[in-house]
């Protein structure tokens, strides 16, 4: 263990920072995943009228000057909020950290639509006439604003990248950051997935045409993954950006660890543009597991991606079968029931969703799963009530998204003697 | 409109480009860009206001002529002389 302890391809998570339409930090986040409480509420957005999405409450201006904000993005202010409450959270001495040496990965699902969106409405106010189109549409458009946003509040001057990855871009920020960092790109990565898209109208128009945009008189059962009667996806906003560092480097200033990364995969369905493929999500999560030199026996709680949609669920629980059979020990659930679909944000809310259950051994449920569909059938998915588990060391967390891309991450508790967060 | 009223709507847009400034004590013979944070952005976030307000086009050779408080009022004057108050 001691000589494994400076091995510098050991990858951890140091600090957390989020906000979810139901917490704000990950304590209240993680009480409202245990009580069952919702995050989905009313929403009025442009055109589309009345629909209903996960909606956060961030204080927007405690890490970001009102000027600022007003040039930025909604996905900008989501990403400095989150980055610095994990820097804040994870005890560096942020005078001392090489910034040159810090890199910002940071997953995000579409870009653009948001300030296009509103752009365009607001040259509709002058006859189409484009001499009034905002010279700050380009800066706010890139692909990297978000990332590029969190640079300049924090003064980062290491590489930064938005990952657009669709759904399964809050992974594939994780995974960016542990490859740079083992490649010595960088000392310090700040990495995970943010969304803006419920300031979209388009994103609900779209999948409203698609058939696949939830309706309920209640708001707080309107997300029903698995549940017979789910009838599409609640659209989330929502950030989490952890501080992602070398083993070595995090035991040597005496950081508090949160988990070790100890597997990633990602691959691509190359099968068609919308709908999931089981074999490949199987695929997946086996090279993950393969790479993190565990057996599927091993995991104790799969975070599921599930989104409510009929195919999407369904594929989804084939590819779990495929992988870990019936064993009755394991846990999947699936934080989309509570929050919504967070879109980039989504895998590194869920998973972070996921991480205190080191401590407190319980596996989130999966709400309002009244009528579990057959063909949705695992009896491993924890419905309605948290699951007390014997143990936790392992989590696999999932999450998939349009165009066929697939991402898997696994995560495993840190001994506590060592710097680990959790008894 | 009269050069008091196109102060105030001047002061509105920088207000609205620079929400975190006190702008109370703005010196008018000033230039702008020693009193409180504007670069080019903000300087065309002006312009623009201007463009949507009152539909009018600043050539880029006048952009000089928005340096302080006086010399935008000033030259706004003929541009503005036929604009309402209060628009």
């Amino acid at each position: 263990m001691q000589d494994s302890l400076r091995d510098p391809n050991r990858i951890v998570i140091t600090g957390v920072g989020l906000t979810a339409p139901n917490g704000n930090n990950l304590s209240d986040y993680r009480a409202a995943l245990l009580a069952g409480k919702s995050g989905v509420v009313p929403y009025e957005t442009r055109y589309i009228g009345p629909v209903l999405a996960g909606v956060c409450n961030f204080d927007e201006f405690r890490y970001q000057k009102k000027k600022d904000r007003r040039r930025g993005t909604r996905a900008g202010s989501v990403s400095i909020y989150c980055a610095n409450e994990a820097v804040a959270d994870s005890g560096l001495n942020w005078e001392q950290v090489r910034k040159d040496r810090t890199g910002v990965y940071i997953g995000i699902t579409e870009h653009g639509n948001v300030e296009t969106e509103n752009e365009i409405f607001e040259i509709s106010k002058f006859g189409y006439d484009t001499s009034v189109w905002s010279h700050h549409h380009n800066p706010r458009t890139v692909a990297n604003n978000a990332a590029g946003e969190v640079t300049l509040n924090l003064g980062i001057t290491g590489p930064h990248l938005t990952i657009g990855a669709a759904c399964a871009a809050g992974n594939a920020g994780f995974i960016q950051a542990v490859q740079m960092l083992r490649l010595r790109e960088v000392d310090l990565a700040i990495a995970g997935g943010v969304s803006e898209s419920i300031h979209t109208f388009g994103i609900f128009a779209s999948f409203a045409s698609q058939g696949a945009l939830a309706k309920h008189a209640d708001p707080a059962k309107a997300s029903r993954p698995f549940d017979k009667h789910r009838n599409g996806i609640v659209v989330a906003e929502g950030g989490s950006l952890c501080t992602v560092e070398r083993l070595p480097d995090a035991l040597d200033r005496g950081a508090k660890i949160y988990a070790e990364i100890v597997g990633y995969a990602m691959n691509s369905d190359a099968m068609d543009f919308v709908l999931p493929v089981a074999a490949r999500q199987a695929e997946c999560m086996q090279l993950a597991l393969s790479r993190a030199g565990l057996d599927a026996r091993e995991i104790d709680i799969v975070s599921s991606h599930a989104t409510a949609t009929e195919q999407g669920d369904i594929e989804e629980c084939v590819a779990l079968q495929t992988v870990f059979g019936d064993r009755p020990s394991l846990a999947i659930n699936n934080t989309k029931s509570f929050i919504g679909h967070a879109m980039g944000a989504a895998g590194a809310l869920e998973l972070m969703g996921n991480v205190p259950a080191f401590a407190d051994r319980m596996a989130h449920a999966t709400i309002n799963l009244d009528d579990q569909d057959e063909r949705c059938g695992l009896r491993q998915i924890v419905a309605n009530q948290p699951r007390s588990m014997e143990r936790v060391e392992y989590l696999l967390n999932n999450s998939f998204g349009m165009l066929g891309i697939n991402s898997v991450l696994i995560v495993k508790k840190f001994p506590r003697e060592h710097g680990g967060v959790y008894e | 409109m009269a050069p008091a009223d196109i102060r105030h709507v001047i002061l509105d847009i920088l207000e609205r480009i620079a929400p975190d400034e006190d702008l109370s004590d703005l010196n008018d013979g000033v230039p702008f860009r020693e009193q409180m944070e504007l670069d080019s952005m903000d300087f065309l976030d002006i312009v623009m206001e201007l463009r949507k307000q009152y539909r009018i086009q600043i050539p880029e050779a006048d952009y000089e002529h928005l340096i302080s408080m006086s010399s935008t009022v000033n030259y706004l004057q003929p541009l503005l002389k036929d604009a309402p108050a209060g628009v």
